[in-house]
């Protein structure tokens, strides 16, 4: 009778943990629903379309966004096109030709305390090498490589995760019948495991698009009524726009802050999708062939 | 035979191979260049600093006022900011983000966990100029209904913001710890008798302690490194105080104030930024390491 009933306690304790744990996983979720949809509450006077394509105002009204997502595209493009590369070329090296080797493990731990450092060190270092040290002054391409330099670990640490998931047997088969190193890469490893590489690297050259932190250290203009006509145009950034538009009093700015986020954020998902929707596609080919 | 993986590539190879080797090397070692590049630039900036202030002022003056006619260069009070907010993250991130973790690695049903998971990461995922805008717009006149006394910039709702942010973190590292610990242990607890919650809280979660102490040395690197929160919320007045109602300075956000100034390069005010930034980099670099040491920690001692 008691053990039965020491029993039901216990499981009744149990459950009842068991929905508190639920609760604090699921608490956090719900407070940043709640927070998106206040902005978005917030956005809906300004959600229209000459917010898209209008230059900043004075006037909270007439502002608009479009020098701000212009110059992020610009900024991610070029962001990708310098850490991709790279990126993909050092995860290569520590995946397929370095392994085990004392300079690939000291490279190793390298980038995963890169990884870890503030985003504003790197704005720092962009501040100093490229905005100073080489000249590049205040522009699109003095932010671009900052950012890469930020992404890099993260697209390294993508691209080796893809790496990894094509089998050692078939760089075995190959190897057997007298391939190079080189080729086995390029023809084995590769085409197996590009849709991974680009999924992850998507993914993480995504993180440029809502860093603000590096940007503002450079020396980016909150104020910009132009368009970047090339690399070494000066240059703003969504997160940019969104950061000066927050810290203005007038209540109308807040709503000008609130529908830039929602135009983040609406960005960031389709990059997103864009990610998922290439994976789909490059694995369907690949089995197709 | 082909030389096995890990080896020098042998001779014979082509030439254009051995360069292409060479080039994805120094792709490699890119991230090496990139490391003693933020050292050289920290160092060098520093040292132009501490031969106008002693490191004792550095370290012993309260006060820190660089930008003032009066000029005063003491760390604490940015010190003090930072970890105030720091702090505050940390109590609401731990006891949800191991929770959670606990809820994801010992109780949740594979399918709820499949989707709980991701959205989870979401959190993670949100850029940080956005929580900004949460802490200063939102939250924090919501907090003032209840405690009138709080400021418009204070320490509290960029804190709490932030804590939030960091979940995922602390949910994903410690729940690869807890999933880490042997079923085998598990099984010997119930066979003594132990029931599912004894299981957890005396065998799991002590086996599974230096891997989530990992995870909470990396989130409170991540807090003392994160800049757009505080930076929007918390306000911009260096002061030394634990009282999280009132606007104090994070080191990022001293940054930020600085680096939107007009502030001539070259100057003293300039270096004060690269010192900063020098403090934080050493700090997060050294709680990665050590989180990294702990994980492993804990891989070893369940694999004897």
């Amino acid at each position: 009778m008691t053990v039965a009933r020491r029993r039901r306690r216990s499981r009744a304790l149990e459950r009842g943990f068991a929905a508190l744990c639920f609760t604090a996983a699921i608490l956090p979720v719900l407070l940043l629903v709640l927070l998106l949809a206040d902005v978005v509450v917030d956005a809906l006077p300004r959600l229209r379309w000459d917010f898209l394509t209008s230059f900043p105002s004075r006037h909270a009204e007439r502002a608009g966004i479009v020098a701000g997502a212009v110059g992020s595209l610009a900024l991610v493009g070029l962001t990708a096109a310098f850490a991709l590369p790279v990126g993909l070329g050092a995860a290569i090296y520590l995946e397929e030709y370095g392994r085990r080797g004392r300079i690939a493990s000291i490279v190793e731990v390298n980038i995963a305390n890169l990884a870890g450092v503030p985003s504003i060190v790197y704005g720092l270092l962009g501040l100093e090498l490229f905005v100073r040290a080489l000249g590049l002054g205040r522009s699109l391409l003095a932010g671009a490589l900052t950012l890469a330099l930020l992404v890099l670990p993260i697209v390294i640490l993508a691209s080796r995760e893809a790496l990894r998931a094509v089998p050692t047997s078939l760089r075995e088969a190959a190897l057997a019948l007298g391939a190079t190193q080189w080729q086995v890469t390029r023809r084995v490893v590769l085409p197996l495991a590009i849709p991974g590489v680009l999924t992850g690297s998507i993914l993480a050259v995504s993180r440029a698009l809502g860093e603000a932190a590096p940007l503002l250290v450079l020396g980016a203009l909150a104020y910009v009524d132009f368009l970047p006509d090339g690399p070494a145009s000066p240059f703003t950034a969504l997160p940019i726009q969104i950061f000066s538009w927050t810290n203005r009093p007038q209540p109308g700015f807040e709503a000008n802050a609130a529908a830039g986020i929602v135009v983040l954020l609406a960005t960031l998902l389709c990059l997103n999708g864009l990610a998922i929707v290439l994976r789909h596609r490059l694995e369907r080919r690949r089995s197709g062939r | 035979m082909s030389a096995p993986r890990g080896t020098p590539r042998d001779a014979s190879a082509p030439l254009h191979e051995r360069l292409l080797e060479q080039v994805l090397l120094g792709c490699g070692l890119l991230s090496i260049a990139i490391t003693i590049a933020i050292l050289a630039v920290m160092v060098g900036e520093s040292a132009g600093f501490f031969a106008e202030v002693s490191l004792a002022q550095f370290l012993f003056d309260d006060t820190w006022t660089p930008l003032f006619a009066e000029r005063h260069f003491g760390i604490w009070p940015l010190v003090a900011g930072t970890f105030l907010t720091a702090a505050i993250a940390i109590a609401v991130a731990l006891p949800f983000g191991l929770l959670a973790a606990i809820y994801l690695g010992e109780f949740a049903p594979p399918r709820v966990r499949a989707v709980l998971k991701p959205t989870l990461e979401l959190l993670a995922g949100v850029p940080t100029i956005v929580y900004g805008f949460f802490a200063l717009l939102v939250l924090t006149p919501q907090l003032q209904r209840w405690l009138p006394s709080l400021a418009g910039f204070n320490a509290l709702s960029p804190g709490i913001v932030m804590g939030m942010m960091i979940v995922p973190m602390i949910t994903s590292l410690s729940e690869d710890a807890i999933r880490a610990v042997p079923d085998d242990l598990r099984e010997g607890a119930y066979a003594l008798g132990a029931g599912k919650l004894a299981t957890v809280f005396g065998v799991v979660l002590p086996t599974a302690l230096s891997g989530i102490a990992a995870s909470l040395v990396l989130a409170v690197s991540r807090a003392v490194g994160e800049t757009m929160i505080v930076a929007i919320a918390a306000g911009q007045q260096p002061r030394l105080t634990l009282d999280p109602q009132v606007p104090v300075e994070t080191m990022t956000a001293y940054i930020v104030q600085v680096a939107l100034g007009d502030v001539p390069t070259g100057g003293l005010e300039y270096a004060t930024i690269f010192v900063i930034g020098g403090a934080l980099f050493t700090f997060t670099f050294a709680a990665n390491l050590v989180s990294r040491r702990l994980a492993r920690r804990q891989y070893r001692s369940v694999a004897t």
